[in-house]
Order: C-alpha cells, then sequence, then structure tokens
C-alpha cells in the first residue's frame, strides 16, 4: 500500500489534467459530429451518457463488468505464470526450446476464435472452459516476451552469484528476474488488453453474463447507445488499472536504473 | 590458510582447435600475493576462470591445498572482476548482503567504513562514480572473509590517483586478513608495488617465460626510486619481457 502511495504525488495530478484535457476534446469533437450526421446509428454524447446512467442504475451493468474483470483477471495470472515459466525454460535451456518452438510459432498463429470455439466444444459451455480459452490465447506470447528476455540476461552478474555461492532462490529473485522486469512489464501491458478483449469474445459465444454477454444483447436491439456506454465505462475501468497498478510497478521496476541523467 | 597449484597442459576453448593455454605450472603458498603479467588475450582471464570454477578444470590442473578445487568445498573464494559487476537494481549495502548470510548483515556497516563508503549503503551503485563502484566490489569481495583472492585488471579505467588510494586499501585488507591473492595485470609498475611474486605469461598459447620474486621492502612506493631501479634491471635484463618474449641468451 506505501508502494501506491508513494507512486502518487507529483505526477498523479499533472496526469489526471492531462487526460482530461484530452477526453474533453473527444468528446466535444463527438458531440459536434452527432449534430452534424444527426442519424440514429450515431447517438450523441448525451444520449450515451443517459445510457450510461441508466444501465448503472437500473441495468446490470456493474455486475457485469466485475464478472469480466475477474475472468480477465484469472486468466491473466494463469497466463503470466504459466507463459512466464515456459519462457524463462526456452530462454535458459537450448533443448527446452528446440523441443517446443514449433510449438509455439503454432500457437502463436492459431486464430483465438478457432481456439475458443474448442475449448467450448471439448470441455462444454462453462467457466472453467472460458477461461481456458483465454490463457490458450494469451499464453504464447507471454512466452515470447519471457524467453527474450531469459536470452538477454547478463551472464557477467550470474557469474558472480556462481562465485560468491549465492543460493538458488536468492539468485534467481535478486539477480536473474529483476533482469526480466522490463519484459515482464511489457508482457503484462500488452496481456491485459489482448485479454480483455478475448474474455468479450468468449462471453459473447457461450457466457450468460459478463460485459461480451451485455454487448450481444445491445446488438440484438440495436441499442448503439448502450454499446457506447459499455465501452466507456470499461474503458475508465482499464484507465484506472493504468494508473493505479502499472504506474507504481513502473517506478519499481525504475529503481538504480536512470540515475545516469541526473 | 589456503595454497594453490596450478599445472594446466593445454587448454582449449569448447568452440576452437587451438589451445589459450599451453603450459602453466605454479603454485601459490598460504597468504602469498602472486601477479600474472602477460600481453593481452594470453589467457590470464581463462586462467583466473579456471581457477575460480567459472571455466571447467580438472582435479589434475587445479587443486587447493592439494585436494579438488571444488569451490563450494568450504573454502572461500572473492574474485574482483574488471567490471564491478553490481547489480545496478540493489542498495549499495543490498549488494552486499547478496553475498552473505543473514546472521552476518551486522558486518556491513564496519566494511563500508573501511572502504570509505560508511554513508553511501542506501545509494544505488548507478549514483556512484566509478572508483566507489570499484570499492564495494572490494567490500563484497572481502565481506566473506576469502582465503583466496583473484582480481583481474581490477583498477583499469581508473584515474591514478584513484587507482592509487584502491591498491593501498587491497593491501590492507589483504595484509589484515592473510589472504592469499592471484593477480592479473598488465601494468609491471602496478605489479612490482603489490607483489611478493610476479609470473610472466608468453603469448598465447600461453606458458610462464619468467618468474621473480619482488625482493623490495614495503611499504613499497609508486615510482619509488628503488622500485624504479628494481624495474629498469628487470627490463635491462630481459627487454620483451611484457611483449611476452624472453631472451635466448639467458636461456
Amino acid at each position: 500500500m506505501s508502494l501506491l502511495i508513494k507512486g502518487f504525488p507529483k505526477d498523479f495530478f499533472s496526469l489526471l489534467l492531462f487526460r482530461f484535457t484530452i477526453f474533453t476534446a473527444i468528446a466535444l469533437t463527438w458531440q459536434s459530429i452527432a449534430w452534424l450526421i444527426a442519424s440514429p446509428d450515431f447517438p450523441s454524447l448525451f444520449a450515451v451518457i443517459k445510457s450510461l446512467h441508466f444501465h448503472l442504475s437500473e441495468g446490470e451493468m456493474l455486475t457485469n463488468i466485475l464478472i469480466t474483470l475477474k475472468r480477465a483477471l484469472v486468466s491473466f495470472i494463469l497466463a503470466m505464470l504459466l507463459g512466464g515459466l515456459l519462457g524463462i525454460l526456452m530462454g535458459i535451456n537450448a533443448w527446452v526450446n528446440k523441443l517446443t518452438d514449433a510449438l509455439l510459432i503454432i500457437m502463436l498463429n492459431i486464430p483465438a476464435l478457432v481456439t475458443i470455439l474448442l475449448c467450448y466444444i471439448w470441455f462444454g459451455l462453462v467457466e472453467a472452459a472460458a477461461i481456458t480459452a483465454v490463457v490458450l490465447n494469451k499464453i504464447p506470447t507471454v512466452v515470447v516476451m519471457f524467453r527474450e528476455g531469459a536470452r538477454a540476461v547478463d551472464t557477467d552478474l550470474i557469474a558472480v552469484a556462481k562465485i560468491y555461492q549465492v543460493s538458488p532462490r536468492k539468485t534467481f529473485f535478486n539477480v536473474f528476474l529483476p533482469q526480466l522486469y522490463p519484459f515482464i512489464i511489457a508482457s503484462a501491458r500488452s496481456g491485459l488488453s489482448l485479454i480483455w478483449k478475448i474474455v468479450l469474445v468468449v462471453e459473447l459465444l457461450g457466457r450468460s453474463d459478463g460485459v461480451g454477454f451485455a454487448l450481444n444483447t445491445l446488438f440484438q436491439f440495436f441499442d448503439i447507445a448502450g454499446i457506447l456506454a459499455y465501452t466507456i465505462a470499461f474503458v475508465m475501468v482499464i484507465l484506472l488499472i493504468e494508473l493505479l497498478f502499472f504506474k507504481p510497478f513502473d517506478k519499481l521496476v525504475a529503481r538504480g536504473r536512470h540515475f545516469d541523467r541526473t | 590458510m589456503i595454497e594453490l597449484n596450478v599445472t594446466i597442459k593445454n587448454k582449449f576453448y569448447a568452440d576452437s582447435s587451438s589451445a589459450v593455454l599451453a603450459e602453466i605450472d605454479f603454485s601459490v603458498e598460504s597468504g602469498e600475493f602472486v601477479t600474472l603479467i602477460g600481453p593481452s588475450g594470453c589467457g590470464k582471464t581463462t586462467l583466473l576462470n579456471m581457477i575460480s570454477g567459472l571455466e571447467k578444470s580438472t582435479a589434475q590442473e587445479i587443486s587447493c591445498n592439494k585436494s579438488r578445487n571444488k569451490s563450494s568445498q568450504g573454502h572461500y573464494l572473492g574474485y574482483i572482476f574488471q567490471q564491478p559487476r553490481l547489480m545496478p537494481w540493489l542498495t549499495v549495502r543490498k549488494n552486499i548482503e547478496l553475498v552473505l548470510q543473514p546472521e552476518q548483515y551486522h558486518q556491513i556497516s564496519s566494511l563500508l567504513l573501511q572502504v570509505g563508503l560508511a554513508d553511501k549503503g542506501e545509494y544505488f551503485p548507478r549514483q556512484l562514480s566509478g572508483g566507489m563502484q570499484r570499492r564495494v566490489s572490494i567490500a563484497r569481495a572481502f565481506a566473506i572473509n576469502p582465503k583466496l583472492l583473484l582480481l583481474d585488471e581490477p583498477f583499469n579505467s581508473l584515474d591514478a590517483p584513484t587507482a592509487q588510494r584502491l591498491r593501498e586499501l587491497l593491501m590492507d585488507l589483504c595484509r589484515q586478513k592473510g589472504t592469499t591473492v592471484v593477480f592479473v595485470t598488465h601494468d609491471l609498475p602496478e605489479a612490482i608495488l603489490l607483489s611478493d611474486r610476479i609470473i610472466f605469461m608468453s603469448n598465447s598459447p600461453s606458458s610462464i617465460i619468467h618468474q621473480t620474486i619482488v625482493d623490495l621492502p614495503r611499504p613499497r612506493k609508486e615510482s619509488g626510486i628503488a622500485e624504479l631501479a628494481w624495474q629498469a634491471k628487470l627490463m635491462a635484463q630481459f627487454p620483451d619481457l611484457l611483449a611476452g618474449r624472453i631472451n635466448s641468451i639467458l636461456e
């Protein structure tokens, strides 16, 4: 918690102001275009906000967002752990790499939709199948990132640990893993965005709750304002995660790395 | 107390057919400060890596106290590399904690005091100058109370006064603890300043071409008259010694 608070003070408000300005500009543009076109296919910002208010107060938007977030989070953690482990193994062991390289390329290029459909067909329309489908889609990209990271590890520093007989656990957490942090951050960032996009498709195809399901329903009724309201709500959530989680983590990773400038 | 024996016949790199070391045969007595001098590329670092166990070797090649030099067998090995090799994401204090057991952490403060970095414990390595980083790497090596200390041109790329201060620091610590030292350099005055004995190596595939005991009283002075005279005498006797060649007249 102290880490979160430490991450805030200087940047937090200027960042907020900057983003607020950009959002205002987008909102104004949107509103003017809507007035110009005056078509039911392009609802005005007010209509969308009205819809957002409606879904928040009377619909199940909050529940749906929480359900989707939970799925995204579970898949994210699983994919990062499994993909990270495999990636590190492939990066440090040429034999494992040879063995799994072809599989990795196949996995990277199988369309997300195929994985999702197969998971639903094989495991049934259940929660586990949904999570598995998302995880399988994300793992290969995590593996690629971690493998590059493990390959780039400085063997000179590993030699220091070897000479001074640093225990394997200490070596991993204090010498090896910190060298991987930039790669972990990159894959976490790209990972979260990929995952929540796939989660929506998974929900649309085989779940009866979550944002994906809600969007499908709105689509049936051609409720464009509703679809945009959901999008806005979800973007807000993602921005909040970025601000609360990734920014402080960025600071942690930057420790000791950027003093050359000062 | 530790005594080191090195007997190498033809050391190859894994991916090359030409030998880097031909025939190297020497031993280092307990508490002795031995310097290896040779032209660059003659395999000095390879030799140190073999002694340290970073490079593979056999029991016949490297042994400590007449037994297999397995670096984990309870004798303490310190290695000061050409670069300080500190973990940039750990503070100075954490860098030293890395090589210690938790019950030894209390020694760190006095160690930092000894190398003149008492107030720099919470700094990250990149916040320090090159000389200070070097001092941290010296502190790290002495933290484990090494019986055998290997140094690979540790004072390269430092300005002369800084290098001189660090040499004095090194000598103080070694004398205090009775450390056995194998020091690699290509700087003859530095070797004369520090060593009990100097071993000269030839070009690769290298062998020992000359050994000499430095019979000068301590403390020695950098560019002192006795030191310069000693060096001049050696150079007059073997003009091509530093290029890795010895005159045939004296063989």
